[in-house]
C-alpha cells in the first residue's frame, strides 16, 4: 500500500513538472518530455530516430497515462538534486551496467559523472549540457543602432539598450516568466561576484558582507533592465521572446543556448544573423545539464528498452547530432567539436576551462528553486528599488 | 413492515457505494492531508510531525497571504456582478423582445466554454501587443491602454472580467426561469396600480426571486474556492503575486515544487474557510426549518 501511494506521488509528481509501457516483442519505451519547441522536439527526434533504428519502438508519453498511475519508462530532467527523491525511494532503475559497459566514466567530464551517480551508481543518462549566460542579439539590430562591438560591462551594455530605443527597436525581449527572470538574475549575479563567490552563495549559503553586496548589485542592474522591455513582456513565452530577436523586431534575448535551436529552425546562422555573447563582465557561465531518467516501472520489459534508451542517448554520434539541433554543448568529451557553432564552441571553451557554476536546479531543493523564482519575480513586477532589502528577501530563500 | 424493511435494506445496499466514498474518499482523505501538514514531507509523504511549524511557514508567505487577498477581491466582485449583470440581463429577456432565444443563447453561451478557452480568449484580447490596445492603436489611437493582463494593479479585475463574461449567462438563466415563474396576475395588478416597470422588477420580481439567485450564488461561490484553471491560462498568478490564488498556490507546492507538508497546510486552511464561511448560513437554514415546522 505505502509503495503504491509512492509510486502514484512519484507519477503525479512527474506529471506537474510536465503511461504505461505495452509489453511488446520490440523494447518499448514511453517517454515524456517537455522538449516541444522547434529545436527542441528536432533534438529528441535525432534519439528517437537512433532508438527506433535499433529494433526499439518509442512512444510519446500522456498525461492521461500518468493521471491513471502508470509511470513512463523515461522521462527529461535536469541531472542534480531533483532526481535526487526520486533514487533515494528506489523508484528509478539505475543503468550502472549500461555506464560501465560504455565506459562512461572515461567519456564524461567527472564533474557531471558524479552529478549523474548516486550513492556510488550512475541513475540517469546526460544529454547536453546547457551555458544559461548567454546574451543573444540581433546582428540587423545592433547595426541598425549602431552598436558596434559586443559590449564588455554592463555601463557599455546599457549605452547599447539606449541606442536600440532610440533606433525604435525593443531594446530586451524580455520573458516574463518566472524560471526566466530567474536565470537572468543568476547571470547577473555571476557577473557581479563571481565564479568562487556564486558557489559561495548557492551552495555554502554563505551571508558574508561581499555576498550581500553582490547581490544587491545584481538588483540594481535587474532594476535597471525594467526600463528596457515592452509591454508585452509579462508571461510571454521564451521562444516568443527569441522570435522577436529572429525578425528584429528586438535587441537582445537573455536566454541559454538552447534558444539557438529557435534560430537554427528559422534558418539563421550563428555569428552571421545573430550574435552570442556572454553576460557583460562575467568570469564564467552558469550551466544546466539534462538527461534522461529511467523509473521502474516494474515491467522487464521496460527495464530492457530502458537500457538500450540509455546506450543511444550516450552514443558519440547521437551526442553530437543532438547538440548539433538543440544547441546544447555534448556531455561527452570525445565528440567532433568542429561541427558545432561558433556560440556552442565558445561554450565548450568555458566548460572544458571549468569557469562554470551549476543552475539553481542542480543545486537547490525544488522547494528552494520555487522561492527564488518568487523571489526574483516580486521584486522585477513590483517595480521596487530597495536593492538593500531585496537582498534580505532573497537570503531568506535558504532558511 | 415486512415488505418495508426489505425496501430499506435495498436502499441500504445501494448507497452502500456511495458511503463508501464518502467515507473513504472524501473524508478519509481530507484527513490524511490533515495530518501530512504537521509533517515535514516533501516529494513523499513522511511521519516526522513537526507540529505547527508549517502552518507558521504558510502564514510568512507574502505569496500565500496575497492569493488569500485576491481570492477575496475575486469572489466578491464575480459572484456579485454576475449576480447584477445576470438578474439584468434576465430582465431585459423577460420583456417578450424579439429574438429572444436567440439572445438567450448568446449569453448563454460562454457558460459552454471551459475556464481554460476563457481565460486565453481574454488573455489574447487584453495583452497590450496583440489585443485590444494593439488593434485600437493601429487605428489612430496612439495613446490607448487596456493592458490589464500585464499590469499589476489591474490583473486581479481582469480576471473577474473574464469571470463574469462567463458565468453571467447561468444566472441569467436561473433568475430568466424563476421570473417565468411568477404569475401574470401579479404584473396586472401592478400595472393597474399603475408602478414603474422598474418598480416592479426591484420590488415585486426580486423578493420572489431570492431562492433562485441564492442557489445561481451558491454555485459561483463554490467555483470561486476552485478557482484555479482561469488563472493559470490567464496570467498564471501573476504578474508578482498579483493574481494567485490558494488553489494555484497548492497545486504548486503540491507538485512542481515538491512540498506536500506546505501544500496540505494550505489545503486545510481552505476547508476551514469554507466551514467557517458556510457554518453559520446552514445553522441559520437549520433554525429556519425547525421554526418552519414549529409553526405548523
Amino acid at each position: 500500500m505505502k509503495n503504491t501511494m509512492k509510486l502514484f506521488l512519484a507519477a503525479a509528481a512527474l506529471a506537474a513538472a510536465f503511461g504505461t509501457a505495452h509489453a511488446e516483442d520490440k523494447p518499448t519505451i514511453e517517454i515524456m518530455s517537455s522538449w516541444t519547441s522547434g529545436g527542441e522536439a528536432a533534438a529528441l527526434n535525432v534519439i528517437k530516430t537512433e532508438f527506433e533504428k535499433r529494433g526499439g519502438v518509442w512512444k510519446d508519453s500522456s498525461i492521461a497515462g500518468i493521471v491513471a498511475g502508470d509511470a513512463p519508462g523515461a522521462k527529461q530532467g535536469v541531472i542534480g538534486l531533483a532526481a535526487a527523491d526520486f533514487v533515494n525511494q528506489s523508484l528509478m532503475n539505475p543503468i550502472a551496467d549500461v555506464a560501465a559497459a560504455g565506459k562512461w566514466a572515461d567519456a564524461l567530464p567527472k564533474s557531471i559523472y558524479d552529478l549523474i551517480s548516486y550513492n556510488g551508481e550512475v541513475y540517469l543518462a546526460p544529454t547536453g549540457a546547457h551555458g544559461e549566460s548567454w546574451v543573444f542579439y540581433s546582428k540587423e539590430a545592433f547595426e541598425k543602432a549602431g552598436i558596434g562591438d559586443e559590449p564588455k560591462s554592463w555601463d557599455e551594455f546599457f549605452a547599447g539598450l539606449d541606442k536600440l530605443k532610440a533606433a525604435g527597436i525593443v531594446p530586451v525581449a524580455w520573458g516574463g516568466q518566472p524560471w526566466q527572470q530567474s536565470k537572468v538574475f543568476n547571470m547577473i549575479l555571476l557577473s557581479q561576484v563571481g565564479i568562487e563567490g556564486f558557489v559561495k552563495i548557492y551552495v555554502d549559503k554563505d551571508k558574508g558582507e561581499a555576498s550581500v553586496e553582490g547581490v544587491k548589485k545584481t538588483l540594481e542592474i535587474l532594476g535597471k533592465l525594467r526600463g528596457y522591455v515592452d509591454d508585452g513582456a509579462a508571461g510571454r513565452n521564451w521562444n516568443d521572446a527569441t522570435a522577436m530577436v529572429i525578425t528584429g523586431k528586438a535587441g537582445v534575448q537573455f536566454m541559454g543556448d538552447w534558444a539557438k535551436g529557435e534560430f537554427t529552425v528559422a534558418g539563421k546562422e550563428a555569428g552571421k544573423d545573430y550574435g552570442c555573447m556572454i553576460a557583460p563582465e562575467s568570469s564564467g557561465m552558469v550551466y544546466i545539464a539534462d538527461s534522461i531518467w529511467f523509473p521502474k516501472t516494474g515491467n522487464a520489459e521496460t527495464d530492457k528498452a530502458q537500457k538500450l534508451l540509455a546506450e543511444v542517448v550516450m552514443d558519440p554520434a547521437v551526442q553530437l547530432e543532438f547538440s548539433v539541433k538543440k544547441g546544447s554543448v555534448p556531455m561527452r568529451s570525445d565528440v567532433d567539436k568542429s561541427k558545432l557553432d561558433v556560440c556552442a564552441q565558445k561554450g565548450l571553451e568555458l566548460m572544458t576551462a571549468g569557469s562554470i557554476v551549476p543552475d539553481q536546479a542542480i543545486v537547490l531543493t525544488p522547494q528552494q528553486v520555487g522561492l527564488l523564482d518568487d523571489f526574483v519575480d516580486e521584486y522585477w513586477s513590483s517595480g521596487s528599488q530597495d536593492a538593500a532589502s531585496g537582498a534580505e528577501s532573497f537570503f531568506a530563500i535558504f532558511e | 413492515m415486512h415488505t418495508k424493511r426489505k425496501r430499506n435494506f435495498s436502499v441500504t445496499l445501494a448507497l452502500l457505494p456511495t458511503w463508501f466514498a464518502a467515507v473513504v474518499i472524501y473524508i478519509g482523505t481530507m484527513f490524511w492531508s490533515i495530518r501530512l501538514s504537521f509533517t515535514d514531507s516533501t516529494l513523499f509523504p513522511s511521519s516526522n510531525y513537526v507540529g505547527f511549524a508549517q502552518y507558521v511557514k504558510l502564514f510568512h508567505s507574502a505569496k500565500w497571504l496575497a492569493s488569500l487577498q485576491n481570492v477575496l477581491i475575486f469572489g466578491v466582485l464575480y459572484v456579485s456582478s454576475c449576480l447584477v449583470l445576470g438578474f439584468l440581463l434576465a430582465a431585459a429577456l423577460d420583456r417578450k423582445i424579439r429574438f429572444e432565444s436567440a439572445f438567450r443563447s448568446i449569453f448563454l453561451y460562454p457558460y459552454a466554454m471551459s475556464f481554460v478557452v476563457t481565460g486565453l480568449i481574454w488573455q489574447w484580447m487584453l495583452n497590450p501587443t496583440l489585443g485590444i490596445q494593439a488593434s485600437v492603436r493601429s487605428l489612430g489611437w496612439e495613446t490607448f491602454v487596456l493592458d490589464w493582463v500585464v499590469n499589476r494593479n489591474m490583473a486581479i479585475y481582469a480576471l473577474v472580467l473574464a469571470g463574469v463574461w462567463q458565468g453571467a449567462g447561468l444566472v441569467m438563466v436561473i433568475a430568466l426561469a424563476g421570473m417565468r415563474g411568477i404569475e401574470a396576475e401579479q404584473w396586472k395588478a401592478a400595472r393597474i396600480d399603475g408602478i414603474p416597470v422598474w418598480r416592479i422588477y426591484v420590488s415585486i420580481i426580486l423578493p420572489q426571486l431570492g431562492p433562485a439567485l441564492a442557489a445561481a450564488g451558491m454555485l459561483l461561490a463554490m467555483g470561486v474556492i476552485k478557482t484555479y484553471d482561469i488563472v493559470v491560462a490567464m496570467t498564471n498568478g501573476g504578474p508578482g503575486n498579483s493574481t494567485e490564488v490558494p488553489a494555484k498556490f497548492i497545486m504548486d507546492n503540491l507538485f512542481g515544487r515538491q512540498n506536500l507538508g506546505l501544500a496540505t497546510a494550505g489545503a486545510t486552511m481552505l476547508v476551514l474557510g469554507v466551514i467557517l464561511a458556510v457554518a453559520p448560513f446552514r445553522y441559520a437554514m437549520y433554525m429556519r426549518n425547525n421554526r418552519a415546522k414549529g409553526a405548523a
